[in-house]
């Protein structure tokens, strides 16, 4: 077994709530990425997986959010246990980290090509970092890489500063790449150009990536490995082209059922009844029980323990059941 | 019953202060039509004038050029009692319910407004009429009713945001990206119930978009915009099988697949929308077309009717506007 690059043990993550004090959006979520290896982190809103992102780099949106135990191993090193020092010297360099929203992330007052040397310069990369900030830029497949480089955010299209931000995070070659839902906010021949990009960069620069996002289509199409999160606990894990083939999980097959494709045509539509519950209403057992159409009494009591199934794992107390029937026949109304 | 005719529209734009002003055309020339009871998914990304071509539809934008006749009548001609009844008939859902729902407003409140504005009812009628729309819905009245929009999931405003609609017993339905906002789960919610109080009510609706798989699972016939044109029209399941305009091809290549067997067909399609500003010469598409000749910078394309599946077709037929729709083209 090779060793992984990234493993996080049991990570607990905590918000602040007024009032209820601090309650779990990641819970006891393990996960581990190999070298090279691109690992999708797939949920709804609200599910913690942003969340997980921003523990391992320990950089939250707000002050009301901690880490409260576990381990975020990277190549055998805790960032947990770092110091702010330390872990300055990690972020950019070994991890970096791309968002859906590239304007909130580039700074509006530098050029691009700047703001790309920046981390060059900050890790004392050995190198011109001008020349090198040219290279990524050539790397990002954007054209005329001297005229882009003294351009300024807003003067470049969503795309183009989404591969500018790709670049930043690139450029001292970090051995791990997360991406936070970087296509989301992109229009659909922009998203399969970036796509297409961050497969390139994974098959030039070798780096594992984390692929954090909704979307299956993203899924299937960029992922070794997937993880299914749902209210905060990893519900399943396999490799990806047997979690599309046989979901056990009742959620994950609930929501391949509710994606539509351009193939679903004819086929289908599962809906899952109710809504994704909130972090200080969290049912007990299986968080999905109420959502469940194979929910049991058990699965109301205990919360089910994620058990080697397929070459993965899930955490269902009912995977004897299938629910792929039961969600079919949600889906029986007719099609218009 | 409704009918856009050769609309367009044109904002200016201001470059700057010493600059003067651009004109934008967001919407150039389009036609649209719409039955009792048909759904048509309006498709295309940002910029190709789908929203624009929507208000106009709702009375919300008047047209630079063109007209819109609902009924028959036209619009800009509409006054008094035809107009209220236009307004109260033509309904809008958009995606971001957190700016379309009043947050000073309950749900009972807002759907009830719509009731007393439109259809004159008085305040004891309404209520219990908002009663019977939120059940309709799916939201219990008893539990919903004196909710505040922030008190609401966004499933559960988007629910909000259709009772309202449905309030003042629309014949059409104008829908902005209404599911676009929405997680997954709970998109399949809302298109089920969407399609489900379609057919009750016998409804028309425009179902603007920018997601092909939702355009081809809800409607009947889908026209794709690129840069305030129509590119090509027709059938669903014509366009979607025998897509015959490039961007279409390319639309339909680039939206990634939940089926890691299936890889996407090609190379993502080179270049970006260019600014509606300063729109290309003669194909809108020819730029970031991989068949262009030196004919698509010249001339404006003409609307090409094709043979649908089963034979040639009357109105309402699968139509491509490009140079080289009715050729055979390997892409």
């Amino acid at each position: 077994m090779t060793r992984p690059l990234l493993e996080i043990r049991h990570l607990v993550t905590q918000l602040r709530h007024e009032g209820k004090g601090w309650l779990p959006v990641v819970d006891d979520v393990s996960l581990r990425i190999d070298p090279g290896e691109v690992v999708g982190l797939v949920g709804e809103s609200g599910c913690g997986k942003s969340m997980t992102a921003f523990s391992i780099m320990r950089l939250f949106p707000t002050p009301a959010a901690r880490v409260a135990s576990g381990q975020v191993l990277l190549k055998g090193r805790d960032l947990l246990a770092l110091s702010a020092d330390e872990m300055r010297q990690v972020r950019g360099a070994e991890v970096g980290m791309i968002f859906q929203d590239p304007s909130t992330f580039l700074d509006p007052l530098h050029t691009l090509g700047d703001q790309i040397a920046e981390p060059l310069r900050a890790h004392n990369i050995p190198g011109d970092p001008r020349a090198r900030a040219l290279e990524l830029i050539d790397l990002m497949g954007l054209p005329d890489p001297p005229a882009l480089a003294r351009r300024y955010p807003h003067q470049v299209s969503g795309g183009q500063k989404q591969r500018a931000l790709i670049a930043t995070a690139m450029a001292c070659s970090p051995s791990l790449l997360i991406a936070d839902e970087p296509t989301t906010a992109l229009d659909v021949t922009v998203q399969a150009q970036i796509l297409d990009l961050m497969r390139d960069l994974r098959a030039k620069t070798g780096a594992a990536m984390l692929l954090i996002t909704h979307d299956l289509g993203v899924v299937a199409e960029m992922c070794d490995r997937v993880y299914v999160m749902y209210a905060g606990k990893i519900v399943e894990r396999n490799s990806t082209a047997q979690l599309f083939k046989s979901p056990r999980h009742p959620y994950t097959q609930g929501l391949l059922g509710s994606t539509l494709s351009l193939e679903t045509s004819g086929r289908k539509l599962f809906a899952i009844p109710g809504s994704i519950p909130s972090a200080t209403q969290m049912p007990a057992g299986c968080r999905f029980a109420p959502r469940c159409p194979i929910a049991a009494d058990a699965c109301r009591v205990a919360t089910p323990e994620l058990l080697p199934l397929d070459g993965g794992e899930a955490a269902c107390h009912r995977l004897d059941q299938t629910a792929g029937d039961v969600w079919a026949r949600t889906g029986e109304e007719a099609r218009p | 019953m409704i009918d856009g005719l050769e609309l367009s529209k044109e904002f200016p734009v201001g470059l700057g202060l010493f600059r003067g002003k651009a004109i934008l055309r967001a919407v150039d020339r389009v036609s649209i039509h719409l039955e009792q009871g048909e759904t048509v998914a309006l498709v295309g990304e940002s910029g190709s004038g789908k929203s624009t071509l929507g208000r106009m539809l709702l009375g919300l934008l008047p047209p630079t050029a063109g007209t819109v006749r609902y009924e028959g009548a036209d619009l800009a001609t509409l006054k008094g009692a035809a107009w209220r009844r236009y307004r109260s008939e033509v309904q809008a859902v958009f995606q971001d319910t957190s700016a379309s729902l009043n947050p000073r407003r309950t749900v009972e409140d807002a759907v009830a407004a719509s009731l007393i504005f439109n259809l004159g009812m008085r305040a004891g009628a309404a209520r219990a009429e908002t009663g019977r729309i939120l059940d309709r819905v799916g939201l219990d009245p008893g539990e919903f009713a004196r909710r505040y929009p922030h008190q609401l999931s966004g499933g559960q405003r988007q629910r909000v945001g259709l009772a309202r609609a449905l309030a003042s017993r629309p014949r059409l339905l104008v829908a902005d990206e209404p599911v676009s906002a929405l997680d997954v789960s709970v998109r399949a919610q809302v298109l089920k119930l969407m399609i489900a109080l379609q057919a009750q009510d016998n409804l028309a609706m425009l179902f603007i978009t920018h997601d092909l798989g939702v355009a081809r699972w809800i409607a009947r016939r889908v026209v794709v915009m690129y840069l305030g044109g129509v590119v090509e029209e027709g059938p669903t399941e014509d366009v979607f099988a025998n897509p015959r305009h490039p961007y279409t091809r390319a639309l339909i290549a680039a939206a990634p697949m939940p089926d890691p067997a299936r890889a996407r067909p090609v190379r993502a399609l080179k270049g970006e929308i260019p600014s509606p500003l300063a729109p290309p010469s003669g194909c809108r598409f020819h730029p970031r077309c991989p068949i262009a000749r030196p004919i698509c910078s010249t001339q404006i394309p003409e609307r090409i009717t094709l043979p649908g599946r089963s034979g040639p077709q009357p109105a309402g037929g699968h139509v491509a506007a490009c140079h080289f729709a009715a050729e055979d083209q390997e892409t």
